[in-house]
């Protein structure tokens, strides 16, 4: 494999305008992930190095290239259904409990707070139409955020490769949900109007949003220090109404992290409800 | 568990069946086209098939054939995956209404067919 050379101080400036930016904590052993992420910026941007790209960075104008450092490194892995089992405890389990518990007002406020490339979002979407949700009189407000302008615009559009629908989609949603374009697949209209997609850092000022039912916010902890992800729960906290639903990654959890969650567990799947 | 490959490409057969041990599956049984296979499903002497993958563009009997006739014979309950080239809506619809119960596009990923099995309910850690 061909990498580019860095400088130690280069590999350290990096981490630390990471971690500034996102809280993204990337220990120096992680040298590996950012020539992995970056490398293929440094030949978009013609740049011999990651030492010329620090030099960019610090720069005159560099706001737009720090955008793009930031979003080459926090753009994850993501496939439809990933890990299957929390998006079927999603489905048989808490959202019967939702349409018992929001009967009267018949109203769902659900967020995805890693949308990536969409298809944790439209995922989502899927299920609560196969549940039938929004055909019966039920509103839906459905928001979907992630730090990366490039990943949201490609998730608003929908369109999805071969090699992205063979991941984790069943394939009777194929066929229900999505339109063959060219050689890509596309999310049909009417899903893709379920979902607002907009920009959030999580370690901004989160914009105003309603009490939400349920938030997924899976895969995100994981790259943050104890610290942050303290500040982060303690907001999920506030956002999620009490009895609403919190879901992590697999290998995320509450525990010790925040007291106002209790881990609810169904066959080989946890998610972690507000306490009232 | 033994799985049942169904593809005229003995390199295709021999890629599918070391993903399909990877996710747990002990025996490989493979045949060549859907006649082969639906020899082998008949043969009361022999164990039964817990999954079959099979190839749709294959000569003798193809895999749409294959999945008509083995839903047709009664092996209702067989989990079946086509693993084909064809990649439009039409192929993906007929598969499916024939009794296929998933259906993955070549080329594809490892991880994509053990997505596939998870659908299926084959269970494996990653």
């Amino acid at each position: 494999m061909n990498v580019a050379a860095g400088s130690e101080q280069a590999f350290a400036f990096l981490r630390k305008l990471i971690y500034d930016n996102s809280a993204i904590v990337l220990e120096a052993d992680k040298r590996y992930l950012l020539e992995a992420r970056l490398g293929p910026m440094l030949t978009r941007e013609h740049l011999g190095s990651f030492d010329e790209l620090v030099a960019r960075l610090n720069g005159g104008n560099s706001g737009p290239l720090r955008q793009r450092v930031l979003e080459a490194v926090t753009t994850h892995e993501t496939s439809f259904f990933r890990d299957l089992h929390p998006f079927e405890m999603f489905r048989k389990t808490v959202i019967p409990r939702l349409l018992n518990e929001r009967a009267a007002a018949k109203r769902l406020n659900i967020w995805c707070g890693a949308s990536s490339t969409g298809q944790e979002p439209y995922t989502i979407a899927f299920i609560m139409r196969e549940c039938g949700l929004q055909l019966g009189g039920w509103t839906i407000d459905f928001v979907a955020t992630d730090l990366s302008e490039e990943v949201l615009s490609r998730a608003r559009n929908g369109m999805f490769s071969q090699l992205e629908v063979n991941r984790g989609l069943p394939v009777p949603m194929l066929i229900k949900y999505f339109d063959k374009v060219g050689l890509e697949f596309q999310v049909k209209a009417d899903l893709r109007k379920m979902i607002a997609f907009r920009k959030l850092n999580l370690m901004e000022a989160w914009p105003s949003m309603p009490e939400m039912d349920v938030v997924f916010m899976r895969n995100v902890l994981i790259y943050f220090d104890v610290p942050t992800k303290k500040r982060i729960l303690e907001r999920l906290a506030r956002t999620v109404r009490p009895g609403g639903y919190l879901f992590l990654g697999t290998v995320e959890s509450t525990h010790n992290l925040s007291s106002s969650f209790q881990a609810v567990q169904v066959g080989n799947a946890t998610c972690y409800q507000r306490t009232t | 568990m033994r799985a049942l490959i169904v593809d005229d490409s003995k390199t295709m057969r021999r890629i599918v069946g070391k993903v399909v041990k990877e996710n747990g599956f002990d025996t490989i049984i493979e045949a060549e086209n859907g006649e082969q296979a639906m020899a082998r499903l008949r043969d009361v002497a022999q164990e039964p098939v817990h999954l079959a993958l099979v190839d749709w563009n294959m000569p003798v009997m193809d895999g749409l054939s294959f999945v008509k006739t083995a839903r047709a014979e009664g092996f209702a309950e067989l989990p079946i995956i086509m693993i084909t080239t064809e990649g439009s809506m039409e192929y993906v619809t007929r598969a499916i209404e024939a009794g296929a119960n998933e259906y993955l596009m070549k080329p594809f990923t490892k991880e994509s067919l053990h997505d596939k099995l998870v659908l299926l309910g084959f269970e494996t850690p990653t």
